[in-house]
């Protein structure tokens, strides 16, 4: 039973390192490049100013009201039945938890 | 007596001269000689809100002029003389330009957030498409003056994005409401007040075209397989929904961009059409409208675009392909090229008759010639982020 118990917690101890390496800033050389995906990529639906097009604008006014663990999901998963597709094949956890902070403070040039 | 003869042959022979264009008769601008538009063009350079001005036959660039705002998928259209470019701004400015003295001869903001937009059959009325407020609004060509709006309310308080804005003859133009699901077909013939008819599309159009005859109207859609086709001959007998189901129920791949869609489909009797969702070109054929075949390609296809004399299809790709274009052979149906012209490739463009291709590389900032014969590189020309490249045979066309 308490080595069960120790099992899990060693088990919980590692997925939540794992989860805060997930976490984890990009690169600064990543960061420029997530800068020109979202607005070169995503900016084909949404706009290069992100002011939005086929798809919402996704501006902090716009965002402001939403929970940032959504709009990760939304980023990683996509949207099923609307033109949002999924990213996870290029972004990871930690690319899209960057990328919708800076989307909620006003996304950099 | 014989002095002042000798004088007025001279000046006669001078005024002939000015007449036959010899001498310049006017200062302004850049455009010191008289010369015809037919080989002239624009390049969008979409990050910086500058275009710059192109000639095929030199395959140079001869100015480049900024403050146009945010281009971000801007498109163009021309005067029916070639002279004047109408370039609509995703930021809703509308800009119109003259390629021959190459400057700025107005410039309205008509929305918050535009897509496009088209010029009528008789040049008069230059119209544009508008995703917020959806709908469409028409504007004297001259002067740019507002002349009519048709907003695109599908439903009481309702209003759709409007996509696939082409003119048809008559001075009408047809369009696709995403949200709405509709075809509209708004008839200008009284540019003050325009009449519109409504016709049922299908799932999310995402963007239209109208055959070069004029006759049919194309809506391909997002939300389900298959195209919505109306045939402007006969209205009356509705829209029909052609190469439906197309994707076999199979589960679609993720479209990274969205396709884009005009008259240049319609090659060798057959419509060239991007599947969605699908690493496929759908070929239809142009009469019938049944399914033909369909070519395999590299990543799901943006642009699908015959060579004005319909022998090649040159395809582009939606992210991640998108440093990829291939070319279909319209006659076998095979993929005959695969060539990697730069980095994030967003558009081409045939010169008149089809010679060479332009390619815009956004990422490499600059635009890339290709001889459509052996498939050479011919030269480049460097532009900021180059994307939608349009040149004036465009002028002529029904349907843009
Ligand atoms: C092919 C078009 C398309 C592309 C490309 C695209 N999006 Fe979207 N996106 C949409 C659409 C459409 C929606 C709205 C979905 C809905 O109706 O709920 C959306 C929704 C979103 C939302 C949720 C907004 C909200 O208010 O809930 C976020 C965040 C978002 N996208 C981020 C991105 C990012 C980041 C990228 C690039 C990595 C991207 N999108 C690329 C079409 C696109």
């Amino acid at each position: 039973m308490s080595t069960r118990r120790r099992l899990f917690a060693v088990a919980l101890t590692l997925l939540l390192a794992g989860s805060a390496a997930v976490a984890a800033e990009p690169t600064p050389a990543r960061q420029k490049e997530l800068i020109h995906m979202v607005r070169q990529d995503c900016g084909s639906c949404h706009g290069m100013t992100l002011q939005g097009g086929l798809g919402p604008a996704l501006l902090p006014v716009n965002l402001a009201e939403k929970a940032a663990e959504s709009l990760v999901a939304t980023i990683i998963g996509g949207r099923p039945g609307t033109a949002m597709p999924p990213w996870h094949r290029f972004l990871g956890e930690d690319d899209a938890q960057w990328i919708v902070a800076r989307l909620m403070e006003g996304f950099p040039k | 007596m014989k002095c002042v003869l000798q004088s007025l042959l001279l000046g006669c022979a001078l005024l002939v001269l000015a007449a036959c264009g010899t001498v310049p008769l006017r200062e302004s601008g850049s455009a010191m000689q008289l010369r015809g538009t037919g080989d002239l063009g624009l390049v969008i350079e979409r990050a910086s809100g500058h275009v710059t001005l192109v000639n095929t036959s030199s395959r140079s660039a001869y100015a480049r002029i900024g403050g146009l705002g945010d281009l971000s998928h801007a498109s163009v259209v021309y005067s029916r003389d070639g002279r004047y470019a109408f370039i609509f701004g995703r930021d809703g400015g509308l800009t119109k330009l003259d390629l021959l003295d190459a400057y700025i001869v107005k410039r309205v903001m008509q929305s918050g957030n535009a897509i496009g937009g088209s010029i009528s059959q008789d040049g008069r009325i230059v119209v544009a498409q508008n995703y917020t407020p959806g709908g469409i609004k028409a504007f004297d060509a001259e002067t740019l003056e507002p002349l009519a709006e048709v907003p695109a309310e599908y439903a009481p308080g309702k209003f759709s994005k409007v996509v696939g804005l082409a003119d048809v003859p008559g001075n009408k133009f047809a369009y696709a409401l995403f949200d709405g699901g509709e075809i509209w077909v708004s008839d200008f013939s009284d540019p003050k007040r325009p009449v519109t008819t409504r016709y049922p599309a299908g799932q999310q159009p995402y963007d239209g075209l109208v055959t070069p005859d004029g006759r049919h109207y194309l809506a391909g859609l997002f939300g389900e397989d298959g195209v919505a086709l109306l045939d402007l001959w006969q209205p009356e007998k509705g829209t029909r929904k052609i190469l439906e189901k197309y994707g076999r129920g199979e589960e679609k791949l993720p479209v990274f961009k969205m396709p884009h869609l005009r008259g240049w489909s319609v090659a060798a009797g057959r419509a060239w059409l991007p599947a969605i969702g699908r690493h496929e070109v759908l070929v239809a054929d142009a009469a019938t409208w049944t399914e033909t075949g369909r070519v395999a390609v590299k990543g799901q296809p943006v642009f699908v675009m015959a060579s004005p004399d319909g022998r090649q299809v040159w395809v582009n790709f939606a992210f991640p392909d998108n440093g990829w274009v291939q070319v279909i052979d319209t006659l076998s149906r095979k993929v005959v090229q695969t060539l990697q012209p730069g980095k994030a490739v967003l558009h081409m463009e045939f010169t008149p008759r089809g010679e060479a291709v332009w390619l815009s590389a956004r990422d490499d900032n600059r635009v890339v010639i290709y001889d459509t014969r052996n498939f050479a590189r011919l030269g480049e020309i460097s532009a900021e982020a180059p994307s939608g490249i349009f040149f004036t045979s465009r002028a002529a066309r029904i349907g843009f």
